[in-house]
């Protein structure tokens, strides 16, 4: 299903690589495992007359088979911790230079997205409240502040392969930047209460020219 | 009632059964309190405001009842020296006085709590409150516990049964103090 | 010469009294392991049928959303909720914990160390007593007004503390008082088991002469009261939020949040291996039996197990890596979490290995622990997406870590718990089950398993979240192609559940007409097959008390005609 999930952000095809790395080398020793496995069972099921081996563990030429295996396993965690802290260190840990801004707030049970107007800034008086409806640019990278007003609820958006926790009481800061235009889910990945599954959210990304047609015409009036 | 199990009487580590049980017991309590002081500090530590509650505990009360629960300690090593030589009177003596010291250290507290709820300093208070009462009250839990196990040691000690008991009921009580050891400075002097 | 002999065996015999109380006072006040033991068990199974009840509504809710379901009816939002947040709690903390460990735990270890009983019985019968109490709280909390609590297994606050959020707050405060019950229940018994296992062994029973399973449950009490602290700590703390105003967990009044979620996994993570290993402990003795093979390293593998369990208190943020924690101690718990796929992986690679050499009898234990083996594989290697914390961001929260978690428990606690009852179910009540019915009950059961959580999986990468009782909410996931993958898998629960009544059917006949069990139907080498099916109260007579001469794997000497050798044999 992951190949119908669209890649919508900058860092998307970076955590899929790294799904997909993660998939060919633990894929690679399951298979070894389980083959290896169901062999031993069928080559020595039980036959009349023959009797098992006493095998005491200390042979040599048998243990091999186990920590050469074993140094390899290490080896591909060192491929896959390497692969993850790149990917978790860009998504998480640097925040590059924001071309736009968001405040994200989750309550129970809804998201409020407020959106800088043609100023560019937050609170101010043009700025745009939107209730579950997220509206952001492509190409440009967006710094949002995310916010709970009660509970513990949690920002997802899947084709941006984004998530992020908030928690009541911080406003914690992240960045995405899109690359697709559309209309996608946003979920709340965290249990919030008895309307956790009805707060669903959609973001819009478009193009600047409907971004600036959007803004014309949900600017409040004084 | 039947007997004690062959299993009871095996020691195959050389240690007694019974040791062995009370220490792996004291080794759960340990992550207990552990858990609750390491989440006060954590705590204390990022808010040092806590420090101006914390100047309203009565330190005087806290010091003496530092000084009964380690007088009380000692008067249960002296319960199991007598066990071990075989004198039950003395060590049920010994452990009476053990828990006139927990009765003493009780007493205080409520004392020491009424005057706190009195000057408005309740568990709702504000949260170095809360763990306040909280790690005192678990404390006191312990001691309460303690005590009536003590209590039923005593009774056996003075007819001559389960002496063993005593040196156990001893480790719990050294544990008790060495909770409180802990709490005193860290909810009554830390600044 | 005689008088004196009986003098002395009846001097011994008044000693090691063996006589428990009659009647019904027996199962009610009986210290006997064995009783205590049975009390766990059927315990367990009961809470077994209510969680399995609890999985079967909200999986025809998420296949048929808005229908109403046969035996419960429509299923509203708030019920969704409990009933995701008990399935989980129940089989947990009443079905894996009370089964794995304590029944079994309770029945063999005695048994196989030789021994009359455990060392303290009469705290063996409190922590049945404190257990029976924790389950009729729990299950008294699914009644009262607002319902059971709906905050998930674990419980997170601020929404866990104040009822103003969760709308069950009478249901929030049962369930916390249940699980704590149940972890005083589990420390009382864990001493015991510990204790018993060091001290109480038959003469001659060194170290690693103890069987596997006994090891296991034992590294599991262990890893258990040395992880469970803090978190009893944090419920008391969460319990005086919810009923005191307290606001440890409240943000408002300088709490935090997510301490919670770090005393809770401290905890949780741990707890996975807790029950963990007793089925592994299980599924390793039952290979040494049926492959004819003495363990390809017993010492590598307890050294693994014993790795496996230090890490794992060194694991626990893995389930928080975008809570909100520094996003720089995610990588820390990362590296830690990947390493901890080592030991495991070689555990479970030594276990394989034992198969090499052997004569293996496909009997229905076999079967069980096979089965767990190639599970637990999947549960494992699915682990690894969510250890790397750059994948973790996409999956955290997703059904794919539902998959994952449901690949490893349900090998842990149905895979490993039939194979236990299979294989020990002869010494336990003395008559034989079925292998036929066994073997259709089997079949039945792992097929199906599959099909419920391969969709989950595929769902998972999709993108869906957990804890939402309906998709349709979600234009992304509403889509006729999703919803396939749901019925399908219900569908699947629906025919496992079905099969399960073969193994209560087979259970019950082989308890009532069963053939009668010889003392050692299995050829295996370890004590408990050495006295009666089932054992007398006192496990052997006072005077023929086992002694020990070799370790319990000792199958397939060439030097001997017969291809296994009791570990009470003399030399």
């Amino acid at each position: 299903m992951i190949e119908t999930l669209q890649q919508g952000s900058s860092y998307a095809a970076d955590i899929d690589g790294l799904i997909i790395l993660v998939a060919v080398l633990s894929g690679f020793w399951f298979f070894v495992a389980q083959g290896v496995f169901f062999w031993l069972i069928f080559r020595y099921r039980a036959k009349p007359g023959k009797k098992s081996k006493y095998v005491t563990g200390r042979e040599k030429h048998l243990t091999r088979w186990i920590s050469f295996p074993h140094g390899l396993v290490l080896v591909c965690d060192v491929f896959i911790i390497v692969a993850s802290v790149n990917v978790w260190y860009n998504v998480k840990q640097r925040l590059p230079e924001a071309d736009r801004v968001v405040r994200i707030t989750g309550q129970q049970w809804a998201w409020t997205f407020q959106h800088p107007g043609s100023d560019g800034e937050l609170d101010t008086e043009d700025d745009i409240y939107a209730v579950n409806e997220l509206h952001v640019e492509v190409d440009k990278t967006y710094h949002f502040h995310l916010e709970a007003r009660d509970v513990m609820h949690s920002f997802s958006v899947p084709v941006f392969r984004l998530k992020q926790d908030a928690i009541p009481g911080r406003s914690i800061m992240g960045w995405f930047r899109p690359t697709l235009i559309g209309e996608f889910d946003v979920q709340c990945a965290e249990i919030c209460g008895i309307g956790h599954g009805v707060m669903a959210a959609r973001i819009f990304i478009t193009d600047e020219a409907q971004r600036a047609a959007w803004v014309t015409q949900n600017t409040p009036n004084r | 009632m039947s007997a004690k199990p062959i299993a009871t009487t095996r020691s195959a580590t050389g240690i007694p059964t019974g040791r062995l049980a009370v220490w792996w017991l004291l080794a759960s309590e340990v992550v207990i309190f552990g858990g609750l002081l390491g989440s006060y500090i954590m705590h204390r530590v990022g808010h040092p405001e806590w420090a101006e509650a914390a100047a309203h505990t009565q330190v005087w009360f806290g010091a003496f009842n530092t000084l009964v629960l380690l007088t009380s300690s000692f008067t249960a090593v002296l319960a199991h020296q007598a066990a071990e030589s075989g004198q039950g009177k003395k060590a049920a003596k010994f452990l009476v006085m053990t828990m006139g010291g927990a009765l003493t250290f009780l007493l205080v507290k409520s004392i020491e709590w009424t005057i706190e709820i009195s000057h408005g300093y309740t568990i709702t208070t504000n949260t170095f409150w809360s763990f306040y009462y909280t790690a005192a009250g678990l404390h006191g839990l312990h001691v309460i516990a303690g005590a009536i196990i003590m209590g039923f040691i005593a009774v056996d000690a003075w007819r001559g049964r389960e002496l063993q008991r005593v040196e156990l009921i001893g480790i719990y009580w050294h544990f008790v103090d060495l909770v409180w050891i802990f709490l005193f400075p860290l909810l009554y002097i830390a600044k | 010469m005689v008088e004196a002999t009986v003098e002395v065996r009846h001097a011994q015999h008044e000693v090691h009294e063996h006589h428990g109380p009659q009647g019904v006072l027996k199962y009610l006040w009986s210290t006997d392991h064995k009783v205590i033991s049975m009390q766990y068990l059927f315990t367990g199974m009961f809470m077994a049928v209510v969680g399995g009840f609890m999985a079967y509504v909200f999986r025809m809710q998420l296949a048929f959303p808005g229908s109403s379901v046969p035996g419960f009816g429509i299923v509203s939002p708030g019920e969704y909720n409990s009933l995701v947040t008990n399935h989980g709690s129940i089989m947990i903390f009443w079905v894996a914990m009370p089964v794995l460990i304590a029944a079994f735990g309770n029945f063999l270890i005695p048994l196989m160390i030789g021994a009359d009983d455990m060392v303290f019985p009469r705290i063996n019968r409190l922590s049945f007593q404190v257990f029976f109490i924790s389950a009729l709280v729990i299950l008294g909390s699914l009644f009262v007004e607002g319902g059971g609590f709906g905050g998930a297994w674990t419980a997170y606050p601020p929404l866990s503390a104040k009822g103003v959020y969760n709308q069950t707050p009478l249901g929030a405060t049962l369930w916390l008082i249940g699980v704590t019950l149940e972890f005083v229940a589990f420390l009382l018994g864990g001493i015991n088991f510990i204790t018993t296992l060091m001290n109480a062994r038959a003469p001659g029973m060194k170290a690693y002469d103890i069987p596997m399973v006994c090891w296991m449950i034992v590294i599991a009490s262990i890893l258990f009261m040395l992880s469970v602290g803090p978190l009893i700590a944090g419920a008391v703390m969460l319990l005086f939020d919810q009923t005191l105003g307290t606001g440890f967990y409240d943000p408002a009044t300088g709490g935090d949040p997510v301490l919670w979620q770090h005393l809770f996994w401290f905890f949780g993570h741990p707890e996975v291996y807790v029950v963990m290993l007793p089925a592994i402990g299980i599924t390793i003795d039952i290979v040494a039996t049926f492959a004819r093979k003495k363990l390809f390293g017993y010492k590598l593998m307890l050294y693994t197990t014993v790795a496996t369990g230090v890490l794992s208190f060194f694991v626990w943020a893995h389930h928080q890596f975008i809570s909100g924690i520094d996003p720089r101690m995610a990588n820390v718990f990362m590296v830690t979490t990947l390493l901890i796929s080592v030991p495991i992986a070689e555990l479970m690679f030594v276990i394989i290995a034992t198969l090499y050499g052997g004569s293996i009898r496909l009997a229905t234990p076999m079967l069980w622990a096979l089965a767990f083996i190639a599970e637990f594989l999947i549960g494992g290697v699915t682990g690894i997406f969510l250890g790397a914390s750059g994948a973790d961001i996409y999956f955290h929260d997703t059904y794919f870590v539902l998959a994952h978690f449901h690949y490893t428990f349900f090998p842990i606690a149905i895979i490993g718990t039939f194979a236990g009852l299979t294989y020990w179910f002869p010494k336990m009540f003395g008559k034989m089950m079925s292998d036929k019915l066994g073997k259709i009950h089997f079949w039945g059961t792992i097929i199906p398993f599959n099909f419920i959580f391969i969709p989950l999986f595929v769902l998972g990468m999709g993108g869906q979240h957990r804890r939402i009782y309906n998709f349709q909410h979600f234009p992304d996931l509403a889509g006729a192609d999703f919803q396939r993958l749901r019925i399908i898998a219900t569908v699947a629960l629906l025919v496992m559940l079905a099969f399960q009544l073969v193994f209560f059917y087979n259970f019950i006949r082989s308890l009532l007409r069963g053939e009668k069990a010889p003392k050692n139907p299995w050829n295996a080498n370890t004590l408990e097959w050495t006295t009666e099916s089932p054992p007398p109260h006192g496990n052997w007579p006072p005077d023929q008390m086992p002694k020990v001469y070799r370790g319990p794997y000792e199958y397939g000497r060439p030097d001997r005609e017969s291809d296994f050798w009791p570990q009470d044999e003399p030399a």
